[in-house]
């Protein structure tokens, strides 16, 4: 049974004034797969997530997210859209003035109706799923560290079980231990929830250790490819970029691949 | 998980169905979160005679999420309860990471959280941190004044520390900035209070004390109080949220390493600038009022702008100006600390800077009036 693309991107084109991000861009994302997108600063990464979320709109072109046209939906398609994708943003995104437990009931407040004791109950349970100890359920935002929230931002963005998981630079800001296990974190949520996840990250320890596919924005467009292929690459970004004096720690996997 | 579409059950809400022999139980239909509360209402009465062994069949369930797997954990442990040792059969190979994950975490019973208190206690709890609160906040406010005193007499031993360009860039936007706003405001209720006294005195024939009581009443305490009001709101908030957005951006942290004083770069010019423009927008305020109220005396009691000067000299004496004047610049250092000192304690996040702007306009408000009744006690007691 073929299975229909998680994400389909086709021809988008993103123009900010004279300023063109993308041109005929065309992007997959396979159900249950791993990608992580790259690129250089201003080439559109965080653009692209937002556009295939919903934030903002395309110049032109088709994105297609979970079977449905992204930017042909009306209100109620996108809220029910909605309520099967997750996002976790940059710096977690919790609202400030909601503990963490209340951050993570908003959406099935918002669409369910649940007791509160089986909210409670669930909220807890993606509290536990995520490696944060049980009492961070009654913090502020304000009380927690870096790494804290974006856990819990990851929880609130697993509360009514999506089936993708859009992540804005989610070791951005971390310590290396802590960026290796929140790897490990979404590597691991990946295999228990089924989930498909679109990563946009800077870090190649990341790339490595959990993406199966990489997705370059170069030249306004994307180069899809597993990591090992695009260290063949010759482009010349490309080749900095995985052959540069950071890049040493994908050396070791990709010799292995090839 | 449309692969199941043929099943009967597929769309139903999940649940636990008995075998014959009750013996063994088959969960069907959907346990995902948009079917919690079926589910969840479903399984509520589940129970078992006796005890003894018990299958649990999961091979034909349709969907299964994380509130799914937590629900049906829940009835499990509900039925060991009442004394059944269940096996599970038939778990399915893509249900077998998820139903680990939540079967670990439902073992360890992840305590609830303790919602913030509630009801009498919480009102009691809330009252005495409340209390606590504001005894310590006075407490660093006063050792702020304290500070700030001292770094002052350092600069005033020191004038070449002065900074004339940031003084004069304050006196520009506190002082010369808010005349129009305080000069129209000022008219305006200059306006209304004479429209008042006059209708209230022409009853008792003594229309023309509307000029004496509108003076006395401006040039003694409503210009000044006024006065003081507008520019909390206007540049203690400014104060706040300038050096709060500072705080935030870690300029503030920045100018220690330098060695600047950020008590001296930034509170001292602001405090100076504010005690010399506040005297000075009272006067604009006085005469603005006191303009507005002729206005209304001509139209409501026909006095000719000479019959008002005449009157108003003999009513208002420059003592009375002096008066009012001489509270502006203790209101000025009282807004323009508060103003700093809320500044200062801004968090490093954005939505306190909010929070303090707010509290700084709250508090500083609050502290000029209660120096106005203390300035009204004093005059009394001293028969000025």
């Amino acid at each position: 049974m073929a299975q229909r693309p998680a994400v389909s991107v086709e021809g988008l084109r993103t123009q900010f004034g004279a300023q063109v991000i993308h041109d005929g861009l065309e992007l997959t994302l396979r159900q249950g797969e791993v990608l992580g997108v790259v690129g250089g600063s201003g080439t559109g990464k965080s653009v692209l997530l937002r556009e295939i979320i919903g934030l903002q709109r395309p110049t032109t072109g088709r994105i297609t997210l979970l079977g449905e046209d992204v930017w042909s939906l009306n209100r109620r398609q996108r809220q029910a859209l909605a309520t099967r994708t997750g996002v976790l943003f940059q710096d977690g995104a919790l609202f400030s003035s909601l503990t963490v437990a209340e951050n993570i009931q908003v959406a099935m407040r918002e669409h369910l109706s649940l007791k509160p004791a089986l909210m409670d109950d669930l909220a807890a349970l993606k509290i536990a799923m995520v490696g944060l100890p049980p009492e961070a359920g009654a913090k502020l935002p304000s009380e927690l560290s870096g790494g804290m929230r974006k856990r819990a931002g990851l929880a609130r963005a697993l509360a009514l079980d999506p089936e993708i998981l859009f992540l804005d630079e989610p070791t951005a800001g971390l310590d290396p231990i802590g960026a290796a296990a929140f790897d490990e974190l979404i590597g691991s949520l990946k295999r228990s929830l089924d989930l498909t996840v679109f990563m946009v990250t800077h870090d190649l320890d990341s790339l490595a250790a959990v993406c199966d596919r990489i997705a370059a924005l170069v030249d306004k467009q994307v180069r899809v490819a597993t990591m090992a292929e695009h260290m063949k690459d010759d482009h010349p970004w490309l080749k900095e970029y995985f052959h540069g004096p950071r890049a040493r720690a994908v050396k070791a996997p990709a010799r292995a691949d090839a | 998980m449309a692969m199941e579409a043929a099943d009967p059950d597929a769309n139903a809400p999940g649940d636990l169905e008995w075998s014959t022999d009750g013996r063994s139980l088959r969960a069907i239909g959907r346990w995902t979160i948009d079917q919690a509360r079926l589910v969840e209402a479903r399984l509520a009465g589940l129970r078992t005679e006796g005890g003894g062994a018990l299958t649990v069949d999961l091979s034909r369930i349709a969907a299964l999420d994380t509130a799914g797997a937590w629900l049906l954990f829940r009835a499990l442990a509900q039925l060991r309860q009442s004394g059944a040792e269940i096996e599970l059969a038939g778990v399915r190979n893509r249900h077998k990471p998820l139903l680990d994950i939540v079967a670990q975490i439902h073992a360890e019973k992840p305590e609830g959280f303790h919602p913030r208190s509630t009801g009498f206690l919480g009102l009691l709890e809330q009252l005495g941190g409340g209390l606590i609160r504001a005894l310590i906040h006075g407490r660093d406010l006063l050792n702020f004044y304290g500070l700030v005193t001292v770094v002052f007499a350092r600069t005033v031993a020191n004038p070449a520390r002065l900074r004339p360009k940031a003084l004069v860039t304050q006196i520009q936007e506190t002082g010369l900035n808010a005349l129009p706003i305080v000069g129209l405001l000022s008219f305006l209720i200059g306006v209304v209070l004479a429209y008042l006294m006059s209708d209230q005195l022409t009853r008792f024939g003594a229309e023309v004390y509307t000029v004496n009581l509108l003076g006395l009443s401006i040039t003694r305490e409503i210009g000044v109080l006024l006065t003081a009001i507008m520019i909390a709101g206007r540049s203690g908030s400014a104060f706040t949220a300038q050096i709060g957005t500072m705080k935030v951006t870690e300029e503030i942290d920045a100018m220690g390493t330098i060695g600047l004083d950020p008590i001296e770069v930034l509170v001292i010019p602001r405090v100076l600038a504010l005690m010399i423009t506040l005297p000075i927008l009272t006067i604009w305020s006085d005469f603005a009022g006191v303009l507005g109220g002729a206005a209304m005396t001509m139209v409501a009691l026909d006095l000719s702008p000479a019959q008002f000067a005449n009157q108003l000299k003999e009513a208002v004496g420059i003592d009375d100006v002096l008066v009012g004047l001489v509270k502006a610049p203790v209101h000025a250092y009282i807004i323009a600390m508060v103003g700093c000192y809320e500044g200062l304690r801004v968090q490093r996040s954005a939505e306190s800077v909010g929070r303090q702007t707010t509290l700084s306009v709250v508090e500083s408000i609050f502290l000029v009036i209660v120096a106005t009744a203390a300035f009204a006690v004093l005059f009394s007691i001293l028969g000025v």
